[in-house]
């Protein structure tokens, strides 16, 4: 029988979870953001060695299992002599992995922007800076934005592998509540709930800012 | 700290090998099933009335919706509950099929849309009936039009398989971390793994390379 009680009495600790979940992803995504403004100028540089190391950042982070990214960092790192707790462990992996998502999401934004921009810019005398930060990163920004957004979805869903390294994120205290009560079906079917109701709320979002793109 | 040692991973070459083979089969398995209920949604969706398309929306956002470890345990640990009890490889790849179908579903879908509404109107004013419009007209073009985005999914799928390793399929994560576990030897098999993975990827999407190259050819 399905058990009510169980589902009701393990919301709030789910719900307490969820910030974990939250927190991490978004962490990870403002750390891969910044990681990946960097990829993403290697990748779009003039000099052939950055362009490979982008090239190669983006081909490894990629090709990886996200799960095997989490592994590699929580058992290399203590190899190499620095001891990490789970957390950070994980956040890192989180972070590194979504960088080379965002790496790409941002390059298509940067590489959609008309070169008559650029031209532009510079015959009015704007110095290569303030045609960064005044033409191309709103223009950019503006055009991922709703990838972007996208990218925290898919972060939310990844970060339950964290779950494996013992951070007790959603999935983690699920596993804690169905482990304590032997009531699995219960325990999961109110985490999945949990990631159905935030994944669809930054979906919204997502439509929102696709739209708002289109008719700016 | 340890030396790096190749003979943890030259010794174990078997289990490595029938690691991978099980990798394999998962991955074509969850692929063949996740395609097959895909497709079958999105040929639904197009004949079907309103409350059957939400219906079908509806499981499409909850699998899209939710983590694949998530859905993998309900599916593992709370199957038993109403009396689905399952091997953990049936339930891996029964899962990955499931998890996938929600996404070649959308992948179909969007095929079927983005074929030209003047070739539907065409095909309606040369007399062809509404079934014979999508499998004759639409159906030949979305399936050129999709490989891009099911070499993908397929990508993502073959990533996808490593997390059965968590529900103890014994597949190629399963397999290298147990042997890294048991000689302490983690760098060694983490890369074996990594290299596994990158090799896996980077030929399938040359694969899928060569499909769209060859397939355009119907394209004129």
């Amino acid at each position: 029988m399905f058990s009510t009680t169980v589902f009701v009495q393990g919301m709030p600790l789910l719900l307490h979870a969820a910030l974990a979940t939250i927190g991490v992803s978004l962490t990870g995504l403002f750390i891969g953001f910044f990681v990946a403004v960097g990829v993403c100028a290697a990748r779009l540089s003039s000099n052939r060695a950055a362009r490979r190391f982008g090239g190669a950042y983006v081909f490894f982070f990629r090709g990886v299992p996200m799960l095997v990214q989490l592994l590699l960092v929580y058992y290399l790192l203590p190899f190499a002599g620095i001891n990490v707790s789970p957390l950070v462990a994980a956040i890192s992996a989180v972070s590194l992995c979504s960088a080379s998502y965002i790496a790409e999401i941002l390059r298509g934004g940067f590489l959609s922007i008309p070169p008559g921009h650029i031209e532009a810019a510079r015959m009015l005398g704007l110095s290569p800076f303030d045609t960064l930060r005044r033409i191309l990163v709103p223009q950019a920004f503006r055009l991922t934005l709703p990838s972007l957004v996208n990218e925290m979805v898919l972060l939310i869903k990844a970060s339950s592998l964290i779950s494996v390294v013992g951070v007790a994120e959603l999935t983690r205290t699920a596993q804690n509540i169905a482990a304590s009560t032997y009531r699995p079906l219960e325990a999961y079917l109110a985490a999945g709930l949990i990631y159905f109701v935030i994944c669809g709320a930054l979906a919204l979002i997502a439509h929102a800012a696709e739209f708002r793109l289109k008719h700016a | 700290m340890q030396q790096f040692d190749p003979t943890v991973i030259t010794h174990n070459l078997q289990p490595i090998a029938a690691g991978l083979a099980t990798t394999l089969g998962t991955w074509a398995a969850g692929v063949v099933i996740g395609m097959v209920i895909g497709f079958l949604i999105a040929v639904l969706q197009l004949f079907c009335g309103r409350w059957v398309r939400g219906l079908l929306r509806f499981y499409i956002e909850l699998f899209r919706g939710t983590p694949f470890l998530v859905q993998l345990f309900l599916l593992y640990y709370g199957g038993p509950s109403f009396g689905l009890t399952l091997e953990p490889m049936t339930a891996g790849v029964l899962g990955l099929g499931l998890y996938g179908s929600a996404y070649f579903a959308e992948a179909f879908r969007s095929g079927f849309q983005s074929v030209p509404p003047g070739h539907l109107e065409a095909a309606s004013c040369l007399g062809l009936t509404r079934t014979q419009a999508v499998w004759r007209i639409q159906m030949p073009q979305m399936l050129v039009l999709i490989v891009p985005a099911l070499t993908n999914l397929i990508i993502v799928l073959s990533k996808e398989t490593a997390v059965l390793s968590i529900v103890t399929v014994p597949e190629l994560t399963f397999v290298l971390t147990g042997i890294g576990s048991a000689s302490f030897a983690f760098v060694e098999t983490l890369l074996m793994l990594c290299v596994c993975y990158l090799a896996l990827v980077e030929l399938t999407s040359r694969a899928g390379m060569w499909a769209e190259t060859r397939i355009a050819r119907f394209m004129a």
